[in-house]
């Protein structure tokens, strides 16, 4: 696979949110606005460059049967530093995605990226493909974010174009869950190939 | 008293986990198409939850906060939870192979959901208000929290399981088969649930 191919794989091809369908947690708490979609994308792709640099170096000396726990200290270790990094920062944006920067350890795209691709890649190509994969991840947040904010409050990014205060519901949960099932027909529909 | 009670009825209902703090929604939608393994599922989350909540809220107590070890609560309890995923495993193997058949093939899988590392990082970290004072929750109250919180999960696994086993026999429009059409009845449970919000 060509290096450029294994960065835009993520958009369509192997989308995670959209194909993989991985990560669903932080997908739909976190994308309350466009901006809190993509402060978490670039989050999530932050470890999960690094989680799968890390886990291409390591993956030939851990011994078969203890690879997924030492995989989680791995990814948890990077999650920790960029905890400690946001909290020193970006204190506000990481007070708003509360939780969610923990939990990215339990996100199954990282722990997955682990296990399907950098455990038998090399540095550069497994570095790649996190990048990849979190863009598209980011991608796809910044989407939903993007709908969920015209609906919920009439902005985008902040900028306040429609007149009113927006349906509500779009924010809150029942939103998260109708603008990304619908998101998934229309990518069923249009982009999906078979 | 009142306290425990606000704790299970906003754990329950008004907060619920899956749909309003969306936590947990991997296995919600990966093992909801039958209602029995969404009984199973919801068995074994409730007692990981509720056990792994009590060890990890010992361990930070008398662990990494006497030795300002709070950096380390992320690292700390995801390895106290699949250590307590496995140690369970091996022991319901030993003692009930009956219940060990029936949670079996979830508890490998409850390691990596989000709500078991979620309720116990909360319970930890998030200032509850009770009569107009906000504290961190005690042992008990964390506990309580912790098996409500699970119930929550269970209740709206079930539910949606019921829901999903009908949805199977309807025709639907080709591009909303599976997940889309799943995750939009999620929308209208979750509005239904929005209803609950104000009684605490």
């Amino acid at each position: 696979m060509s290096k450029l191919s294994l960065i835009t794989k993520g958009f369509i091809k192997d989308n995670p949110t959209f194909v993989l369908v991985l990560g669903m947690c932080p997908t739909l708490a976190t994308t309350t606005s466009a901006m809190n979609g993509l402060e978490m994308g670039l989050a999530t792709m932050f470890v999960l460059i690094l989680s799968n640099i890390a886990i291409s170096l390591v993956a030939p000396v851990v011994p078969d049967k203890v690879h997924i726990p030492v995989y989680i200290v791995v990814i948890a270790t990077f999650v920790t530093v960029l905890q400690l990094l946001m909290q020193a920062f970006v204190p506000s944006v990481y007070s708003t995605l509360g939780l969610f920067i923990p939990l990215i350890v339990v996100n199954c795209i990282v722990l997955g990226r682990a296990e399907a691709y950098a455990n038998k890649h090399g540095v550069l190509d497994s570095a790649l493909d996190g990048l990849g994969i979190g863009l598209g991840f980011t991608l796809s947040l910044t989407v939903i974010g993007i709908v969920r904010e015209i609906l919920g409050s009439g902005s985008v990014f902040g900028w306040k174009f429609l007149p009113g205060d927006g349906i509500l519901a779009f924010v809150m949960a029942p939103g998260a869950f109708m603008v990304l099932g619908y998101l998934m027909v229309l990518f069923n529909k249009y982009l999906k190939k078979e | 008293m009142a306290e425990y009670l606000l704790i299970i009825v906003s754990a329950i209902f008004v907060n619920n986990i899956l749909l309003s703090q969306f936590l947990g929604i991997c296995p919600f939608l990966g093992v909801s198409n039958k209602l029995s393994t969404a009984t199973g599922m919801s068995g074994a989350v409730c007692f990981v939850i509720t056990l792994a909540t009590v060890v990890t809220f010992l361990v930070n107590k008398y662990l990494l906060l006497p030795f300002g070890l709070e950096f380390l609560q992320t690292i700390a309890f995801i390895l106290v939870i699949a250590a307590l995923v496995q140690t369970v495993e091996i022991i319901l193997k030993k003692i009930s192979p009956s219940l060990y058949q029936a949670l079996g093939i979830f508890l490998p899988l409850i390691t990596t959901n989000c709500a078991v590392l979620g309720v116990a990082i909360t319970v930890v970290t998030k200032e509850f208000t009770f009569g107009g004072q906000a504290h961190l929750l005690g042992l008990g109250e964390a506990t309580v929290y912790a098996l409500a919180t699970s119930l929550g999960y269970g209740l709206a696994m079930i539910l949606f399981a019921g829901v999903r086993e009908r949805l199977a026999l309807n025709d639907v429009p080709k591009a909303f088969k599976g997940l889309p059409i799943a995750l939009i009845t999620v929308s209208i449970m979750a509005m239904a649930f929005l209803g609950f919000s104000g009684i605490v």
